[in-house]
């Protein structure tokens, strides 16, 4: 099916699968390097799952669509400052390669020009740097999330 | 920190900065910016160089991770990857005063209408 807006991420993080799913389903991990906000679900096919903060407000949220740790976990996805577009599709791979794994994060939105993708669009690089650095060296690279003038 | 991890991360860092050292792959990185997710023959579309070198420089880019292929049926779709950009960025950008460095980027766009400041 031709999606409308579609963005393609990928890193190769030194780690494990096992390592990186608990990175990125584990509440107390996501906020370290999710800029404060943590992932929240059962992870089991067909739960919830939220983006909150630690103040309670929910940011993004959906259901789980596929679950198969640690391989694939496929979500739907609404941020709240953009509801009214409805879900957006992500999907998170881990394959491994070599010591490391390699994580493609795709985000789809059947929109052609999606205003969640282009939130997410300026998110993602940073949160997958952050990401990497911390499963690789124990430290992230940004505790906060920098002010844009937009 | 790891010193090997650090030497894997310069190999990493040479394979992007030799990618983005080329004019044309730049230019096949700004089209997909444009427009994400083209097969080679979009990408081909209006170039002067030929098909056979498109699909090099295409390869060299992939090999840098700047790449990512998706088949979509029987087309290959080409998406950019910036997380390696990002990176780069966040290891001697990030450190300094982003914000001031964003302002003279844009007083620089603005004074010479370079729309890839």
């Amino acid at each position: 099916m031709a999606s409308a807006s579609t963005f393609v991420y990928v890193t190769f993080i030194r780690t494990t699968p096992q390592k990186l799913w608990q990175a990125l389903t584990t509440p107390e991990f996501s906020r370290q390097y999710w800029f404060g906000v943590s992932t929240v679900s059962s992870w089991e096919t067909g739960a919830p799952w939220a983006l909150k903060f630690d103040d309670g407000r929910v940011p993004d949220s959906g259901i789980v669509t596929e679950s198969d740790p640690p391989r694939r976990l496929a979500l739907t996805w609404r941020h709240e400052l953009v509801a009214e577009e409805g879900y957006t599709r992500c999907v998170f791979d881990l394959e491994p390669d070599g010591d490391s794994v390699k994580l493609t994060i795709t985000h789809t939105s059947e929109l052609e020009h999606s205003k969640v993708i282009q939130h997410i669009s300026k998110g993602w690089p940073r949160i997958i740097s952050n990401l990497k650095s911390l499963l690789e060296t124990g430290t992230v690279l940004f505790a906060e999330r920098i002010q844009t003038c937009s | 920190m790891q010193p090997n991890g650090c030497i894997i991360q310069c190999m990493d860092d040479d394979a992007v900065f030799k990618a983005l050292a080329d004019p044309h792959r730049r230019q096949l990185l700004d089209r997909l910016f444009d427009r994400n997710g083209q097969t080679l023959g979009e990408l081909c579309h209006g170039l002067e160089i030929s098909r056979q070198a498109v699909a090099k420089h295409l390869a060299l880019l992939e090999a840098a991770n700047l790449l990512s292929c998706q088949w979509q049926g029987r087309e290959k779709l080409h998406y950019l990857n910036p997380v390696p950009i990002n990176q780069i960025a966040e290891r001697w950008i990030g450190k300094f005063d982003q914000h001031r460095l964003r302002a003279l980027s844009a007083l620089k766009q603005a004074l010479e209408g370079d729309p890839h400041g």
